[in-house]
């Protein structure tokens, strides 16, 4: 269900979220033109929420589900205490965070990381906390691709809100029951009451790319002889799974200072080779080649194995950041031909 | 396309194709076209073919001195860690060098990285690289979908319109800052050399050691803020090929892994001392960085330092050796740090 | 994945014992005690599974479990100091407390494939461990399976992981023990020869029979043509993969082969399975 709003409204409502959530949008910095998402505060720039610059915000918005770094247990070590060495919950309370002006391919990057993290505590809290009002795409950038990997800029999979542009003026639309409950709360116009729209129930159909890359050998793909061509001019940095919405690896470590410590998680990537190295000092993947194969193949061959859709939501981030310019969507068309 | 870059480009290919017609280098490295408009790709040719997919623009910002260890070492007969090194000729690499990349070159031989012997240097003076994020700055974010550069000007094409920049605006600060453009080291040179000479090299430093310690220690907190720790201006670095980087260690671990602060500054500091009398100011670590972060700013400092206290400049020359592996009487060495006035042991 | 409300908190466990395994002394068996009652009776593996020991300061590290289950109240791994956590952990006193994670991963088809058959254990190296809590649950439901063969090689006499026990089997008459030392020792009356050649020599049936095989990647390497050789299929033979992991949760992404991960579809395959993936272990 939906109801029309104005640009007053919807400014006005945002007002009023601003003094109860910590509400983030993206905002164009004005000195470099780059976007970034950040946090609303009582000056809030009514044209860039009214009208955002097309295309997606320079990072995504998973660190608002899987924080760098998140704190995942507390422990002391003081030898006088009775619990010293024993982990428990953080204990941080989580207030609802809101997510405004949200494109499609990021919203739908919390669909999918939600397969791996289904049973992952933090990342469910995260969610349980998080309220996404996201905006359908009016024009897309060169690099965006949604629609070859199951998206399309006008989805609106992994949003609770959206708003829309109509032929006079704006609409909000609730899509989830949490946006229900958070309208109610929170009503925008005359918005109580609204109920959310009934979605297309089951299995959505999966995106060409995916049910081709199914249907693949696994080995054939793995030892196609392109993969030393695209991974010759890679650096191996980490840019490319950093800035990728869909890309939720971690790595676990203690950090101690005093007595009291805290059990971190933060992002990692396939891309380095620490990533893999054993103890040992032997590494599964010490070569650079089999790091760069194993980022494609994960997005577009494991995934889709395990959980039926592609790891990648189309966004174009990897590939207008990669330093050396690695164009995925190269990559995609080479594992489509094998 | 600028005359003079298409005129280099054919040069290039000619050269290259040349080079591997005749079996004289193995591969050549240098750049083929991006899949976007102002992108490069570093492209490693190993037929006359594939050399005519080289390129030379604007936008040629990655250092390729970065690849040639791994490149040379890909050409060696394979061997386990405990076979002797190979004996007899080796095939060799054919490769690009601007001024910055022939001194990276220069101090990769000193450091014994590369083998002079393996290479033939195709030197190319340079008219300075464009840096991507000046350009989008200028166009207040907008997307470029088509850009064509002339000898002093880019054009760029979007779904806004059409707009003219001048070249040397966008060009990036390494380069508009730039001293020695013209290679140090090569085999052969593509294009008479460069008369640019920059006049006020250190002019971004000068400014920041204006700054009160106050305001430097804000600049430095708000200049790294937004960095994600990708590594990338790390892995672009062609002094950057310790086998185990020491934000890597985990014996002793030197800095923590997550995004906080201390530990960010931490890296990017300790990364700047590590290229101490190293670093060419090539750029590269500025130019790959997503998050478009001044990285060569602290290199740069270094750099200055270098210069004004033992009048030393990465890269120069072969034969001398680096400031900091050498020692002259008359360095200055007092032992005296003038923030704690702490005197040093004098022996 | 075990039945825990946050799967990433460790349980809190008291070192009980230490024994000091090997004559370099880089392994030592901790045996550990899960101060929490409730937890420590409904404790359940099987072996093959794996642990994450938790040393809080220091991190963690993936362990096998070397009890078995049926050995109630305690729970047992033997550990190599190699790296930051382990030194860490040999390094802890009787009585410090630590953490237990698990547990994790498949463990061996004990209960189904395994049942009614011969079953031949093949280790080399401190890989043992898991398959030491296999042969202690075997000989606990003895009448399940058919003829236990254990073909068990380290480099010295002294580098042998449970030494006493290795001597029961061997005189209960339960398991038929093939132990051997790389090279002659004093005092080593045993067999000498590397685990592959053991192997070829008491070339065990296949009928009717599995294998289970951990050890060196350089033992399994070149034990597959010793058992492919007396008729072996690759579906017979059990492997335990090892490596570099985080979550051993099939989340962090650390350990995968291919599409698998080795900390929630493992770590045990059968080597028709792990000829099927990509060679990433
Ligand atoms: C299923 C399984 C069963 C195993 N069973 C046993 C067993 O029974 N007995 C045994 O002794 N070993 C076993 N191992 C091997 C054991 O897990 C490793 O030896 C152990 O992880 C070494 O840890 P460490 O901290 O001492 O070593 P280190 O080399 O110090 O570190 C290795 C671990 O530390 C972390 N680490 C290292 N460097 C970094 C870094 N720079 N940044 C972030 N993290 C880092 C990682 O977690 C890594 O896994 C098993 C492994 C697996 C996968
Ligand atoms: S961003 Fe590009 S260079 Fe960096 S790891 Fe990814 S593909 Fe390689
Ligand atoms: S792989 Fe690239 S295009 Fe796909 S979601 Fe990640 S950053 Fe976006
Ligand atoms: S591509 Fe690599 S970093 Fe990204 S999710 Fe997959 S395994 Fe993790
Ligand atoms: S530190 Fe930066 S500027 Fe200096 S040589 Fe390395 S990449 Fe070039
Ligand atoms: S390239 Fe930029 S974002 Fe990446 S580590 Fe370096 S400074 Fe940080
Ligand atoms: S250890 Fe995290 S996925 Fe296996």
């Amino acid at each position: 269900m939906k109801i029309r709003i104005n640009d007053h409204q919807l400014i006005q409502w945002i007002q009023g979220l601003i003094t109860k959530f910590q509400v983030f949008y993206p905002l164009q910095d004005a000195n470099s033109g780059v976007v970034h998402i950040q946090k609303a505060t009582g000056s809030l720039n009514s044209d860039a929420i009214l009208k955002p610059v097309s295309g997606v915000p320079k990072t995504s918005i998973k660190t608002f589900f899987m924080p760098q770094p998140e704190v995942i247990a507390r422990f002391s070590i003081a030898a006088q205490d009775a619990e010293a060495f024993v982990l428990k919950e953080p204990g941080t309370a989580l207030q609802t965070q809101v997510l405004l002006n949200i494109r499609p391919c990021d919203a739908r990057s919390v669909a999918l990381n939600s397969m791996p993290y289904a049973e992952d505590p933090y990342f469910q809290k995260m969610l349980k906390r998080t309220v996404i009002i996201g905006r359908p795409c009016d024009e897309t950038c060169s690099t965006c691709f949604c629609e070859l990997v199951g998206g399309s800029p006008h989805g609106t999979e992994g949003m609770d809100l959206v708003i829309l542009k109509t032929e006079d003026g704006l609409a909000l639309e609730v899509l989830t029951q949490k946006g229900a409950d958070f309208l109610k709360q929170n009503p925008c116009a005359e918005s109580a009451g609204l109920q959310p729209t009934p979605q297309q129930q089951g299995g959505q159909e999966l995106p060409i790319v995916a049910r081709e890359m199914q249907k693949k050998d696994l080995l054939a793909l793995y030892n196609a002889s392109f993969w030393p061509q695209i991974a010759e001019a890679c650096i191996n940095c980490g840019a490319c799974t950093f800035l990728c919405p869909t890309c939720y690896c971690f790595d676990i470590q203690d950090e101690v200072a005093g007595t009291k410590g805290v059990r971190l998680r933060y992002w990692d990537s396939c891309m380095f080779p620490l990533f893999t190295l054993h103890a040992s000092g032997h590494n599964p993947r010490g070569q650079k080649v089999q790091r760069v194969r194993n980022r494609f193949m994960h997005k577009f061959k494991y995934f889709p194995d395990r959980f039926g859709p592609v790891s990648c939501v189309g966004c174009g981030r990897c590939v207008k950041d990669c330093p050396v310019n690695i164009d995925i969507r190269e990559v995609i068309s080479l594992m489509q031909a094998v | 396309m600028t005359v003079k870059h298409a005129e280099l480009t054919q040069e290039i290919q000619r050269q290259a194709k040349e080079l591997l017609a005749s079996g004289e280098v193995a591969a050549f490295l240098g750049f083929s076209a991006g899949s976007l408009p102002m992108t490069t790709r570093p492209f490693v040719a190993r037929t006359p073919q594939e050399a005519e997919r080289l390129v030379w623009n604007s936008f040629c910002t990655v250092n390729l001195a970065n690849y040639l260890p791994a490149l040379l070492k890909s050409l060696e007969p394979p061997r386990s860690p405990k076979d002797p090194p190979p004996t007899g000729p080796l095939p060799k690499v054919g490769v690009l060098a601007t001024g910055c990349w022939s001194r990276n070159i220069v101090v990769q031989i000193q450091e014994n990285q590369v083998d002079r012997s393996r290479l033939v240097i195709l030197g190319v003076p340079s008219r300075g690289m464009v840096d991507r994020k000046k350009v989008l700055a200028a166009l207040q974010g907008k997307e470029v979908l088509e850009a064509q550069e002339d000898d002093h000007s880019l054009r760029l094409k979007g779904k806004w319109g059409e707009t003219e920049l001048s070249r040397w605006a966008v060009v990036r600060d390494n380069c508009q800052s730039c001293r020695h453009p013209n290679p140090v080291l090569f085999d052969r040179l593509l294009d008479a050399a460069s008369e640019r000479q920059a006049q006020a090299p250190f002019s971004q430093i000068e400014a920041i050691e204006a700054m009160s310690s106050d305001e430097r220690w804000q600049w430095f907190q708000q200049a790294f803020a937004s960095c994600i720790r990708c590594y990338a201006c790390r892995n672009a670095c062609p002094l950057c090929y310790c086998s185990t980087c020491f934000v890597d260690d985990n014996r002793p671990q030197w800095v923590g892994k997550a995004l906080n602060a201390p530990d960010v500054l931490t890296f990017h500091i300790l990364r700047a001392f590590h290229c101490a009398g190293r670093c060419t100011d090539c750029g590269a670590c500025e130019s790959v960085c997503p998050m478009g972060i001044k990285v060569r700013l602290l290199t740069q400092k270094l750099s200055k330092d270098i210069l004004t206290l033992f009048g030393a400049e990465a890269g120069m020359d072969v034969s001398v050796p680096p400031p900091f592996t050498t020692y002259a009487p008359s360095d200055q060495n007092p032992f005296e740090c003038d923030t704690c006035s702490s005197k040093g042991k004098k022996e | 994945m075990f039945d825990q409300k946050n799967p990433y908190l460790p349980y809190s466990v008291i070192i009980d014992d230490i024994v000091v395994e090997t004559e370099d002394k880089s392994l030592k068996t901790f045996k550990l005690v899960i101060e929490d009652e409730g937890i420590r009776q409904n404790w359940n593996h099987t072996p093959g599974q794996f642990a994450m020991l938790s040393v809080p300061g220091k991190g963690e590290a993936a362990i096998g479990i070397a009890s078995s289950p049926t050995e109630k109240g305690y729970l047992l791994f033997t550990v190599s100091r190699i790296g930051s956590l382990t030194t860490a952990l040999h390094q802890l006193p009787k009585g410090a407390r630590i953490g237990v994670r698990g547990p994790l991963g498949n463990g061996f088809p004990v209960n189904s494939e395994f049942k009614g058959k011969n079953i031949v254990v093949i280790a080399g190296g401190y890989a043992f461990t898991t398959l030491r809590a296999t042969i202690v649950y075997l000989l606990a439901h003895r009448q399940d399976y058919g003829k236990i063969t254990l073909i068990y090689g380290a480099r010295t006499p002294g580098m042998l992981l449970y030494r006493n026990e290795l001597k029961d089997w061997e005189q209960s008459g339960l398991v038929e023990c093939h132990i051997t030392v790389d090279r002659e020792a004093p005092g080593w009356n045993g067999i000498v020869g590397f685990v592959p050649a053991v192997t070829e020599r008491v070339a065990p049936a296949p009928e009717n029979s599995v294998a289970v095989v951990c050890g060196p990647p350089i033992m399994i390497k070149f034990t597959m043509p010793a058992l492919e050789k007396t008729g072996w299929k690759d579906e017979q033979i059990y492997l335990s993969l090892e490596n570099r992991m985080k979550c051993g949760l099939g989340v962090c992404g650390h350990c995968n082969v291919g599409p698998v991960y080795v900390c929630k579809d493992g770590p045990v395959f059968t080597r028709a399975r792990v000829k099927g993936l990509p060679v990433e272990f």
